[in-house]
């Protein structure tokens, strides 16, 4: 596959690694590094890359999987949702087996709730299209890089006349968890900036971490090059004493971001306060349906509650997405909380940490 | 949920394009691209060109990742 083999060459790999512990070298003390994306997760997981680091890097993962960060509470809401005679739920594949408090889309489904997994949000505007006496809601989950292809599909139903179609809104952005995190008890050395979040949003939106907190900041591609180059950078500007914004992606992440794909986000959503699962609530932080679309919010065109945000006491995930604590840490991890029966925000999708931990970790916990 | 994938563009509609990977077609839509053009390679996620990958850019980087290896080499 042109472009994804290229950046995943072994023997390249191996010599980059040494650059890096070079470089790493030059640090005088352990540097703690954030990706807060689910995706670098789990290609560091999946291509072994934890392993391999320099003993001076400390890796940690943030809050960036978007179905983990969304609470329990909106999966309830989908549900009472999916439960009302004449409504179809179309949704990614991960909101599926996601639980609330007392089922999940999958469980509905099986009792009979008509429960559609779409690969494309307009997908969800044909089927609404294509059931005028249904009402086609669509799980609106994702960061930025999701969430133009959301307003899109709005735009779309508007434009087709499509009345029938609303979208249950959790979305969120990336930017203000990260200083939220930066200024909490975590003492970070550097972030490795999400991939795709920055192709829509560009450099811009990270600079107040450089330039505020003095943390720097890699925009950093998937595939393991990218996440060893994009390393070695941050490493590097720590050895320096540099705090800048730097883009390892430039083949795909242009300065400004996705002009066209900002302009569409601010025309359909406005920023809105949100509640990230095991972190609170982050000011302006979310997405909401802009009043002028509000014919296509389900929360209101439904007239649905606020969702519960409460939490199991015992999970500790709020303190793993803020990089504090790790999976092993947590006594649940393994024993009642597995990937079948999650039990926090870390485990509910694949992307989680706790969840790639358990698939990919080299302490399982059936070894433990 | 962020992963994207390059995929080469071989046929431009008004709203919609077809873009190819290791022999798989399918559409993605445009909305939020300019002038894309057969030959193209874009990042699709769901069902969304949400970005273009250039080429040369890429070839760029890779040339800079093995100029490091070589010139480690040299001196090893």
């Amino acid at each position: 596959m042109k472009y994804i083999e290229d950046f995943r060459d072994q023997k390249l790999a191996a010599k980059l690694l040494d650059d890096l512990a070079r470089v790493a070298g030059r640090l005088n003390r352990k540097a703690t590094l954030m990706e807060v994306c689910g995706t670098h997760t789990m290609s560091i997981y999946r291509h072994g890359l934890k392993g391999m680091f320099p003993p001076q890097i400390k890796l940690v993962s943030g809050p960036g999987c978007p179905v983990c960060v969304t609470p329990m509470g909106y999966v309830d809401l989908a549900i009472e949702l999916a439960r009302k005679p004449g409504v179809i739920i179309t949704t990614f594949g991960d909101m599926i087996k996601v639980p609330g408090r007392s089922s999940s889309l999958a469980r509905e489904r099986g009792l009979g709730a008509d429960v559609r997994v779409v690969y494309s949000p307009p997908d969800a505007v044909g089927i609404a299209r294509a059931n005028p006496d249904r009402q086609v809601v669509f799980l609106g989950v994702g960061f930025e890089t999701t969430a133009p292809s959301v307003a899109g599909a709005i735009v779309l139903a508007r434009r087709g006349g499509v009345s029938n179609y609303s979208v249950l809104c959790a979305h969120k952005v990336m930017p203000e968890p990260m200083e939220a995190l930066t200024s909490g008890e975590l003492k970070l050395d550097g972030y490795i900036c999400p991939a795709h979040v920055s192709a829509i949003i560009g450099e811009e939106g990270y600079k107040p971490l450089a330039e505020k907190y003095g943390i720097p900041c890699v925009i950093t591609g998937f595939e393991p090059l990218d996440i060893i180059r994009g390393v070695t950078m941050l490493v590097r500007q720590v050895a320096e004493g540099r705090a800048e914004v730097e883009n390892e992606y430039d083949r795909v992440v242009l300065p400004g971001g996705n002009k066209k794909a900002q302009a569409l986000l601010a025309d359909v959503f406005v920023k809105a306060d949100a509640v990230w699962r095991g972190l609170g609530l982050i000011p302006q932080s979310g997405l909401s349906i802009a009043p002028g679309y509000a014919q296509y919010d389900a929360a209101k065109k439904f007239a649905l509650a606020e969702p519960d945000s409460r939490e199991n006491p015992a999970c500790i995930c709020g303190e793993i997405l803020k990089g504090l604590k790790e999976p092993l840490d947590c006594k649940l991890f393994g024993k009642t909380c597995d990937p079948e029966n999650p039990i926090g925000a870390c485990m509910v999708s694949s992307e989680g940490t706790c969840a790639a931990e358990y698939r990919y970790g080299e302490r399982r916990p059936a070894h433990a | 949920m962020c992963v994207a994938v390059p995929m080469k563009v071989v046929e431009v509609g008004e709203f919609d394009c077809v873009a190819e990977i290791d022999g798989v077609r399918k559409s993605a839509n445009i909305m939020t691209l300019d002038d894309v053009k057969v030959g193209d390679y874009i990042m699709v996620h769901a069902g969304f060109a949400i970005a273009k990958l250039d080429p040369v850019t890429a070839e760029e980087t890779l040339t800079l990742m093995r100029r490091i290896v070589e010139s480690e080499g040299g001196a090893a």
